[in-house]
């Protein structure tokens, strides 16, 4: 359908929490930013992004508070917690491994 | 799991400010658009370009608030649709609805009825001040464990003992209270003068008793039950300082109780003070009273018997004629007064429980059959995407659905069985269980039948979902719900009705050992004619008969004037009446026999001389005494067999010389006559020996009369009180009972009959569930099974095999239901062994028979489905999977 390549599956969660562990951001910046850093190949639908951030509030492992930009606007900004760290070790890992798994299965073929 | 609640906090804030929730989220996504059309715009694009594009890139805000909104929040929309959902699958099955709601609601109406009287009698507590501190003292003896104190002996326990905050005593009295209507005998009691204060208990208007009342120069004082205020005195607010004239004494009212004060021990409406000791009550042979004592803080009740026995001891050694084998018992308050009625009450939730659980088991039951039936639609749903959880909920919100209908019902039907139940009881018991009054649907009950209907939603929503989790999605989906019955519900379903048959096993069983105790008891042998007779009682302290002329003057009065009387066939008095008790005992003594200066105790009855032939009772040797046998004429006496049998083995009693323990020549009589064993205690009591004297030789103030008469004895009554009256007005009548009544009425009777109707109900209960359960199964399997059946038949197999296959398959649930059944009922019946009379709690017959009528109940609710199954057409069966 998109020209764009979809996101892996179960990998949004994760792509937050990572840019989070960066510091406070916005919805907005946090949509910005996965799209900076990836190169413009990755990009969040705000569909999926707002129902995640719920999400990820309602496990607790983000905060969202509500301040003010550069350019005096009132924008609710999202912080990593504790559990939310800890989270974000956990998916790593298990992302890793399956990347490592993928990669000997792919290599192998 | 430590997000688990917190996750549902939020999830209620959500709820709370759903408001916020969106305003927030509405305000942040106009945030982001505006940062992208930012972006769009510093790219080169247009306003208006980079609006569209941010617009298209966002999508439908309203529908994304939405998706944000479902990830966190409960949905009540979707609460609403599975309940929405659930009332239709109810009303697509009337049939299911309505048996699993009035199953339900009888289990729970029948266990809340119950409980309400639980409640009453053993939850709430007695309207004293720190009731469980309170006991009730007795002496004791060989052959009376709960007897009375003597005055003297009261006194000195009250004086010497360290263990007790206040020792006080009452005893039971009647009054002839001249009232409006004429004199009437009321229920009253002495109490000492600190009765009130260890009880706790102030006055509801005035002031209750002080010691200072309690002594003979004090004036006469009265205090009044609440109701006995209310029926006689019309609630007058100036009753206090009232004068009533009781036993032609003037008494002032000092003071009503109030309305939630009883005392079950003595049913009284007017309370006296002790006052002035009668002649009994300064000797320390004569008892009559009750003590009843608070123990001192920290003292236990076994430390305090201990001391009581000690006083005891010490008041045998110091006047051995009297106190002689006197040792002293204590009672706690609240087992003297509900002690009798706990087994049957436990006996009563039981049954209530067991029929509880029987309809959960039915309704379990039905439900998985639907569960099954529904499984296409739940594989489908779960195809569909809808999660496990999304499942449950769906069961839940259907079982709750069930319970709150069935519990809608069951209320108002408990609130209505609870007058019911109570009229069961007839007043005279009713009076020593004043407590039972109370009973009804108070906050514990509510409480109660929360618990209970919460199980039921727990039991409910499981029984679908263990079988979700059980069952294997994909298998399912590939039966697609055909075939033969699932082998899950094979197994499980008729675990239950199994399981189901079992307890109505246990409960016919308990019914059919109650049943046969009743039967025995209504067989008992009274060896009197009880048909067409009236008992009065006629209280002649109070109308001034104190000498034992006036006495016997007022006997001859009676029965000459009772007898001319149309309708009455013969008149009698006596000093107890038969089917009351067996007390009033004295000890004997017969001439030369040997003695070892043991207390041989028989019952003493003084009556009139046509009392043996009113009554019927049958003459074994000798004579019965007559008219001239009177004071003038040498002492006799007529005992029954059984102290024949005890006290004269082997010789005939006829013509011995009987008197007293110190054989004293005025006691002395000869025996004329042996009567056959009257049955003088309750029905459940064993035959006690008895001795009987003419009153005309032993006279004594006490007069029941019996009056056999030739009409409907209970149409009689008034007159008969009509005739006392005539003889003279003073006297008081009370107590107006038919034989047979009396004989229902007793206690052993009334507390079997009651138990026999309700266990015998729940059990009728439980048949019907158990036949409802086991057709539900049959019905189902066959259902289930229609095409199987059918290929037998095109087979070639004939009805009669298909009968055999089906009923096989009922018989054999049914009987390992019964024989489950059978080996609780033993343990279960070890329960009724106090209410039993003359049958064993292992009773074979009653238990084969139970059985029998369970198996053939079971045979015959499978009945019906294995006819369906065996006239089932095989060319249908097979063309309608």
């Amino acid at each position: 359908m998109g020209k764009k390549p979809e996101l892996l599956p179960g990998t949004l969660d994760l792509l937050i929490l990572k840019t989070l562990s960066r510091g406070s951001m916005h919805g907005y910046g946090i949509a910005a930013s996965i799209k900076r850093v990836s190169g413009d190949v990755l990009t969040v639908e705000e569909g999926s992004l707002y129902p995640a951030l719920q999400r990820l509030l309602l496990q607790g492992w983000v905060k969202a508070a509500w301040k003010v930009t550069e350019t005096k606007r009132r924008a609710r900004y999202y912080t990593l917690t504790r559990d939310g760290r800890r989270q974000l070790g956990e998916e790593m890992s298990e992302y890793e491994s399956m990347i490592a798994a993928m990669g000997r299965v792919l290599e192998d073929a | 799991m430590t997000g688990m609640p917190l996750r549902v906090l939020r999830k209620l804030q959500l709820l709370i400010w759903r408001r916020r929730f969106h305003r927030e989220l509405g305000e942040e996504m106009a945030f982001h658009r505006d940062e992208a059309k930012k972006e769009f715009r510093a790219e080169g694009m247009s306003a208006a370009q980079a609006h569209r594009a941010a617009r298209r890139q966002f999508g439908n805000d309203l529908q994304l608030q939405e998706q944000s909104h479902d990830v966190v929040a409960f949905s009540l929309e979707s609460m609403l649709q599975d309940l929405r959902f659930a009332v239709r699958q109810l009303r697509k099955n009337p049939g299911f609805a309505g048996t699993a709601i009035l199953v339900l609601a009888l289990g729970m109406a029948a266990s809340v009825a119950i409980f309400a009287f639980v409640d009453a009698a053993l939850l709430q507590p007695l309207p004293y001040q720190d009731p469980s501190r309170l006991v009730v003292a007795y002496e004791t003896t060989n052959s009376c464990r709960e007897c009375n104190l003597s005055y003297p002996d009261y006194l000195d326990w009250k004086k010497t003992n360290t263990v007790f905050s206040s020792f006080e005593a009452w005893d039971a009295s009647v009054y002839l209270w001249r009232g409006p209507e004429g004199v009437q005998a009321v229920r009253s009691a002495h109490v000492s003068g600190g009765f009130f204060r260890s009880l706790g208990v102030a006055a509801m208007l005035g002031r209750v008793f002080t010691d200072t009342d309690d002594t003979p120069a004090a004036p006469r004082a009265v205090v009044l039950m609440y109701g006995a205020w209310q029926s006689r005195f019309g609630g007058r607010q100036d009753i206090v300082g009232q004068s009533l004239i009781l036993d032609n004494a003037p008494y002032s009212v000092i003071g009503v109780l109030p309305r939630e004060f009883h005392f079950a021990m003595r049913a009284a409406e007017f309370f006296t003070t002790i006052h002035d000791p009668s002649r009994c009550g300064q000797s320390r042979g004569c008892y009559e009273l009750y003590g009843l004592g608070r123990l001192r803080d920290g003292v236990s009740i076994e430390a305090a018997s201990a001391e009581t026995r000690t006083i005891a001891g010490r008041l045998e050694k110091e006047y051995p004629e009297s106190n002689k084998g006197r040792s002293a018992r204590l009672v706690p308050l609240q087992d003297a007064i509900i002690g009798d009625i706990r087994p049957t009450l436990l006996v009563l939730s039981s049954g209530a429980g067991l029929l509880l659980l029987i309809a959960y088991v039915n309704v379990a039951s039905l439900l998985l059959v639907r569960s099954e039936s529904r499984k296409r639609e739940t594989v489908l749903r779960g195809v569909l995407g809808a999660s496990v959880g999304r499942l449950v909920r769906q069961f839940v919100t259907e079982g709750v659905l069930l319970v709150a209908v069935a519990l809608v019902l069951a209320i108002p039907a408990a609130s209505a069985a609870i007058p019911r139940l109570f009229s069961l009881i007839p007043e005279r018991r009713l009076r020593g269980m004043p407590y039972l009054r109370d009973a009804g649907l108070h906050p514990p009950v509510l409480l109660f039948a929360a618990v209970v209907s919460l199980l039921a939603v727990v039991v409910f929503s499981v029984t679908p979902v263990l079988r979700l989790s059980l069952s294997n999605l994909r298998q399912d989906l590939a039966e697609g719900g055909r075939g033969s019955a699932g082998t899950l519900w094979k197994r499980f379903g008729s675990n239950l009705v199994a399981a189901e048959l079992a307890i109505a096993m246990v409960l016919l069983a308990g019914a059919g050992l109650l049943g046969k105790s009743l039967y025995h008891m209504s067989h008992v042998d009274l060896n009197f004619n009880p048909a067409n007779m009236a008992t009065l009682e006629i209280n002649v302290h109070g109308a001034g008969y104190e000498k034992n002329d006036e006495l016997r003057t007022l006997s001859e009065r009676l029965v000459e004037h009772i007898s001319a009387m149309p309708g009455v066939v013969s008149v009698a008095h006596t000093s107890d009446l038969p089917i009351t008790c067996n007390c009033n005992s004295t000890e004997f003594r017969a001439l030369g026999h040997p003695w070892y200066a043991e207390h041989d105790m028989v019952l003493q009855r003084e009556t009139s001389a046509d009392y043996f032939k009113v009554l019927q009772a049958r003459l074994i040797a000798g004579r019965f005494y007559t008219e001239a046998d009177d004071s003038s004429k040498p002492r006799v006496a007529v005992i029954n067999r059984a102290l024949a049998k005890r006290f004269f083995p082997g010789e005939d009693p006829v013509g011995r010389t009987i008197g007293d323990t110190e054989l004293s020549p005025k006691s002395l009589a000869q025996v004329i006559g042996v009567v056959d064993d009257i049955r003088e205690g309750d029905l459940v009591e064993p035959l006690a020996p008895a001795l009987y004297y003419s009153f005309k030789q032993e006279t004594d103030g006490t007069l029941f009369l019996v009056v056999r008469t030739g009409q409907a004895p209970a149409t009689m009554m008034p007159s008969l009180v009509r005739a006392i009256h005539q003889v003279d007005p003073n006297l008081g009548v009370r107590n107006e009972f038919v034989m047979d009544d009396r004989i229902n009425d007793s206690p052993a009777a009334f507390l079997n009959r009651s138990s026999a109707w309700l266990v015998g109900g729940f059990a009728v209960s439980a048949l019907l569930l158990g036949a409802i359960g086991i057709y539900g199964v049959i019905a189902y399997s066959v259902s289930r099974r229609t095409r199987e059946i059918g290929v037998r038949m095109a087979l070639g197999a004939q009805p009669g095999a298909v009968y055999r296959l089906i009923l096989g398959q009922a018989g054999f649930v049914a009987a390992v239901g019964i024989v489950v059944g059978l080996a609780c009922s033993v343990p279960a019946a070890q329960l009724l062994r106090g209410l039993l009379f003359g049958v064993q709690t292992w009773d074979l017959p009653t238990l084969i028979g139970v059985a029998v009528v369970l198996g053939i109940c079971a045979l015959l609710a499978s009945y019906l489905p294995a006819r369906r199954a065996a006239s089932v057409n095989p060319v249908e069966a097979l063309r309608a999977e």
